[in-house]
Parts: C-alpha cells; structure tokens; sequence
C-alpha cells in the first residue's frame, strides 16, 4: 500500500501539474469572483468563505479525471486488480494520494486566497478547519466517480455530472462552518456534520467505488 | 454440437418472480396496460375536473391553490419514482433479473418529467403566492438536488455500451446517490435554516387541505400513481424489445 | 497449486465464446492456446485471472496462484525501469528484483525512464514484471509482440526455468517458443449459439 502511495507521488511531481494545476484553478477562480461581483470588500468578504469552498471544490474536480484514467490506459488497473492488494485499499490509497496532491496544496493555500477576497479576521482558522475535514471527503468521492465512468471515452462532464450532487452535503455543510466562522457564530453543529459525512464516506465509499471499478474492468 | 441438449434448462420459477423473464413480463405488459391507461386517463380527468371546476377557491390563495391537484401528485411520484428505482437496482443486484434493471431505466425518464412538473407548477403557484418565481427554500432545493441526480442517472445509462455493465454502474450510483439525497435534504434543511429566518415561505399542506379540496386531490393522485405505472410498464417493454433486437442481431453476426 | 478447468464457458459482452473448456494445468507444465483472432484466448484468460465472472463451469486453483501478462504493460513512463519493477514487487510483497532485471537482460537500462524505451524493451519489462509477482501460474497474452528474436530467446529461457522451478504457464500466441509445451487449439470449443448457457442476452430470445 505504501508502495502504491509512493508511486502516485511520485508520478504527480514528476509528470508536473499534479500540486500546481488544480491550486492555479483555484487563484484563477478567486481572481476572477472580484471583476464578476465588483471589489467591494464588505460584499465579498461576505461571499468569501463560499467563494473560497467553491474554488476548491471545482479545483478538485478538475483532477479526479486523471485519477483512475492513465491507469486504465496502461493497464496497471488490470494488474493491480490480479494483485494481492484488496481493490478497496488500491482506491483508498489512490484517493489518498490525490488529496495529497490536491486538497492539502488547497488548504494550505486557502489562507492567502482568503486575503484577496477580505475575508474577515475569524474566518482563517475555521476556513483552514473546515478545508482539513472536508476536502478529503471530496477526494474519495471523486474516486468513485472516477471509478464509475472510467470506461467512458471523454468521461470528463459525464463524471462532474455525478460527482457534483454527491458534493451538495459536503459543501452546504464545509462552507457553513467556515460562513459562521467568519461571522463570529458558534460552529459545532456544522463542524460535527462535515466530520461525520466525511469519516462516513471515508468508511464506505471506497467499497462502492471497488464494485463500479470491478464492473468496468470486467 | 450435441452440448444443446445436455445443457440443462433452468426450472422456471413460479409466482412473482416469474415475471423476471422478459418474455413472460412482455405478456403481462401487454394485457394490462389498456386497462392501466383507460384507468389512469379517468382518474386524471375526473381528478382535475373535480379540482379546478367543483372545488371553491380558498379564502387566501384564491384559485391559484388550484394547481395543487398537479404539484403534489407530481411531487409525490418524482420522489417515487426514484424510490422504485432504488427497488428494482437492488432487486438487480441481488438477484440479477434483467428486467428489473429495464426498469429501473424506464424510470428515470419518467420520474425526471415528474420532477419537471412539480418543480414548474411550484413556480406558476409560488409567483402569485410568495411575489417570486424561485425561492431556495428546502423543499424546493430538494427538488432541485433531486433533477440532478435523475440527469447523471440517466446520463451514465447512456454513456455506456454494454447494457449489463451499464445496469450495474447504474445500480450502484442509485445506491450510493439515494443515501446522498437524504444526506442532502438534511444538509438543505439546516442550510435553509441558516440563512433565513424560518420557512415562511413553505406551505404545510397536509395542515391547509380541506376535506373539499382533498378528495379531488386524492383521485389525482390515484391518477398519477396510475399514469406513472403504465407509462414505466411501456418503457420496459421497449427497454425488453430493444434488448431482444440486439440479441438477435448478435446471434445472426455470430452464425455468419 | 494445479489449476484445473472444468466445463467453463466464458462470454464477451454478453454473449458466450467459448464453452465445453476443460484442462488442468500441473506444475512444471506449459499449455500454449492456439485459435484465431476473436475466438476468446484473451476472454478465457481474463476470466481465469479473475477479472471477469465465469458463465459457468469450475475453476479450481489456489488463492493468489495465477499472476497475469496482458497487451498492456501497466508501465508509467515516468518511472524508471527499476521503479517500475520495485513497485510491483512492493504491491506482490516481494523484494528481490535482480533476478527479473537479470532474466530479462534489463541491467544496461536500469535507470532509464519507462517511456524512453522502445516497444520491444517495453515488452521485456512488462514480461520481467511476471517473475517479481512470485506466483506460480503464469497467465502470458500475446506476450512475444514486439520482442526481436532475441528477446524471444531470453523469454523461452525464463518461462523454462519458471517451469524446472515447478511453476506452470499459459500462454496465448502465435510464436512457437521451442517450449515443451502441449498445444490448445480453442477453435473447436467455440460456443454454439444456438445453446441456452445462460449468458445476458439470452435470457431475451
């Protein structure tokens, strides 16, 4: 498992646009907002907790298709599936490796982001927060997306299509916290949802995900 | 070769599940489906007469609350109609009937026209009641959520060749999606809370109907319940015709 | 660890290819299929290395016996030769790689990046990976494409000396590796179509 881990890693740095692309969506994103909505600072920092969970879930998005995709183009899903390594853990770890590569690069830079949209003063820690907790609920969901419409040709739209609904939890409860954060409000309840879904998806998804995976290797 | 009749033929099976063969499924089809059509058209049309002709206007809304007899039935069938596609995906993993999984893909067109109506009379009923075509009240959301669970249903259905890994897919995504809904809904419902004060806005209907109002109300739903089965019925049996044009169509290319 | 095939029906897409199929597979023994293009060689290997369900009929083999070669590699270009192979021997819970990259004469490329190589190095890679998998039934599709008659050689010699070490092999292919092999023509079992095997679409006729 830790050789699979490593290897997607590696692979990331070394065909480049693995930590880079996915964080220059997301500037591109939060740099855009400002010339949509006006540079106001009361009204964005106000819209910024959205904007920014927003920014990082289409970031995320955008590199679920390369997820599953070269694998299967080469065949080493094939292989991994004939290996000893349980098709759950290989889809766990892969999720792993694209939330490494993606959604830690989108916390932590979620912060400086914050600063062009005048986020207020509370918000960074519960951003940050809120970030951590949620992102890698979107990673491993993103893999069963990837998982079902990896056999498609140009399953690209098709999987943001099935994707983004199953993020609808994820993002009303992740962009809450860190809304009420910013605000100054109490974050429990919130928090404690977005942690929930996200430990219950990291538990059950990759099963799923196995299942669809194993139906297109077939 | 002499292996055709060695091959032992399966014993049929007997009561409900008999139906699972697409033959046997396709005669009974095709003999209830007048009576469904004629039953549901009636209901439909003494429904809605009864409704927007023989029902007084309500003291509030006036005669707006007449488009009730379309959006809560219709409503209530698009939520059903995914429910029944969840049925028939478990049904089709489990114990891999054919039809069940025909089904299930009958639905989702179905039940996304469905979601359409309530989604559209909730908007010709919102405007004169609450001054606004959309609101992002829960239910309403919901709904929304809902339609777009039906297009990647049915998006995956079509992005894929092979109908049995494409049935499979399916199922899954109508599993995982159906937990994800209700994950959601809730996730609306705190949301809305959030951000507004209250639901204002949303009707409780079960608390506003009249007895005048509700039993026109019930025989449209009758009506739709009734419309929903006969056209889901239609559908598979073409889903089945379609399946058996390719399979023999396969079986000629594999002879030649 | 004999793999043992009985009255196995595969199928592609629904329909039944191939059907009737029984053998068994000792160690030390190889058993080259033999039929043309489309007759199921790939289905029925696929099936055997688990990645699709049998129609019907039996196999019986041990746990995590059978490692499996297809078309493709599952090679990244951008990891080198022994990257390549140190992973797989990772994920099969093995260490030594010498003996493959030995086997296979792969020590000049070593540290060159997978892409870099051409089709036939390639293909020695892919077939190097076999021997890391340290799994005794080999299940080898097409595995001489691209190889010059050299590198036929070198894999004739491996797969001899994967056979002396009471391994047993597959192979589907055209080439005749001067193996002492037994040869499977699969044509006659082809599936007669008009026979009820239970496969997807017929339960539609």
């Amino acid at each position: 498992m830790k050789a699979l881990l490593r290897r997607d890693l590696i692979l990331a740095i070394r065909a480049g646009g693995g930590f880079g692309l996915g964080l220059a969506f997301f500037l591109i994103v939060t740099v855009l907002v400002p010339f949509g909505v006006g540079p106001q600072s009361e009204l964005l920092s106000r819209i910024a907790p959205g904007i920014l969970w927003l920014g990082a879930l289409l970031a995320c998005l955008l590199s679920l298709d390369r997820l599953l995709a070269l694998d299967w183009e080469d065949g080493t899903l094939d292989l991994l599936a004939t290996s000893p390594l349980p098709l759950e853990a290989a889809l766990s770890i892969k999720a792993l490796a694209h939330w490494i590569t993606t959604g830690l690069p989108l916390v932590l830079a979620a912060p400086v982001f914050g600063v062009l949209l005048s986020l207020p003063q509370p918000g960074y820690f519960w951003l940050v927060i809120s970030l951590v907790l949620g992102t890698p609920a979107l990673s491993v969901i993103g893999t069963f997306g990837a998982a079902l419409t990896v056999g498609v040709k140009r399953g690209g739209l098709l999987m943001s299509l099935l994707v983004l609904p199953l993020y609808v939890p994820t993002l009303i409860f992740g962009a809450e916290v860190a809304r009420r954060g910013a605000e100054g409000m109490q974050t429990t309840t919130p928090l404690l949802m977005l942690a929930g879904i996200t430990l219950g998806v990291i538990a059950i998804m990759p099963f799923a995900s196995a299942v669809a995976l194993r139906v297109n290797l077939r | 070769m002499s292996m055709t009749e060695e091959t032992p033929i399966p014993k049929r099976p007997s009561g409900f599940w008999s139906y699972a063969n697409p033959v046997k499924f396709l005669g009974f089809s095709e003999r209830v489906l007048p009576a469904l059509c004629w039953l549901s058209g009636l209901c439909l049309v003494v429904g809605l007469i009864w409704g927007f002709f023989f029902t007084p206007d309500d003291f509030r809304q006036g005669s707006t609350v007449k488009i009730i007899y379309l959006h809560v039935p219709s409503a209530l069938m698009a939520i059903n109609a995914w429910f029944m596609m969840l049925v028939a995906s478990l049904i089709w993993i489990i114990r891999r009937h054919h039809v069940s999984a025909l089904a299930a893909k009958a639905a989702a067109p179905v039940g996304v026209v469905m979601t359409l109506i309530a989604l559209f009379t909730g908007a010709v009923w919102g405007q004169p009641m609450w001054g606004t075509w959309w609101a992002w009240d829960p239910r309403l959301t919901s709904f929304l959520i809902l339609f777009l669970f039906y297009l990647g249903y049915m998006a995956l259905w079509a992005a894929i060749d092979d109908p049995d890994t494409a049935a499979d897919l399916t199922s899954v995504l109508c599993l995982v999606g159906s937990v994800f809904a209700v994950l959601s809904r809730y996730a609306v419902n705190f949301w809305n809370q959030g951000l507004h004060q209250g639901a204002s806005l949303s009707l409780d209907k079960e608390e506003n109907v009249a007895d005048v109002f509700y039993f026109p109300l019930l025989v449209c739903i009758a009506g739709f319940v009734l419309i929903f089965l006969a056209l889901v019925l239609y559908r598979t049996g073409t889903e089945i015709r379609l399946r058996r044009t390719r399979a023999l169509q396969a079986r000629e290319e594999a002879r030649s | 660890m004999t793999l043992t095939i009985r009255d196995l029906c595969v199928a592609r897409g629904g329909l039944p290819v191939l059907e009737g199929l029984n053998f068994s597979l000792a160690p030390g023994q190889a058993l080259i299929l033999r039929g043309p293009n489309g007759s199921g060689k790939t289905t029925l290997l696929r099936t055997l290395a688990g990645l699709q369900p049998p129609l019907s009929g039996e196999i019986i083999a041990g746990e995590d016996q059978i490692a499996y070669a297809a078309h493709s590699d599952g090679l990244k270009a951008m990891l080198t030769v022994a990257e390549n192979l140190t992973f797989w021997a990772d994920v099969f819970g093995q260490r030594d790689i010498e003996t493959a990259i030995d086997a296979f004469s792969l020590d000049p490329l070593r540290d060159r990046l997978a892409g870099t190589l051409s089709a036939g190095q390639k293909r020695r890679l892919g077939l190097a990976r076999m021997l890391i998998t340290g799994r005794p039934i080999w299940m080898l599709d097409e595995p001489t494409v691209s190889l010059d008659v050299d590198a036929v050689a070198l894999f004739a010699s491996a797969v001899r000396a994967h056979l002396g070490a009471g391994g047993a092999a597959l192979i589907a292919t055209h080439i005749d590796l001067g193996l002492e092999a037994e040869v499977l023509d699969v044509t006659p079992f082809r599936a007669a179509h008009d026979a009820r095997l239970g496969a997807s679409d017929e339960a539609f006729l």
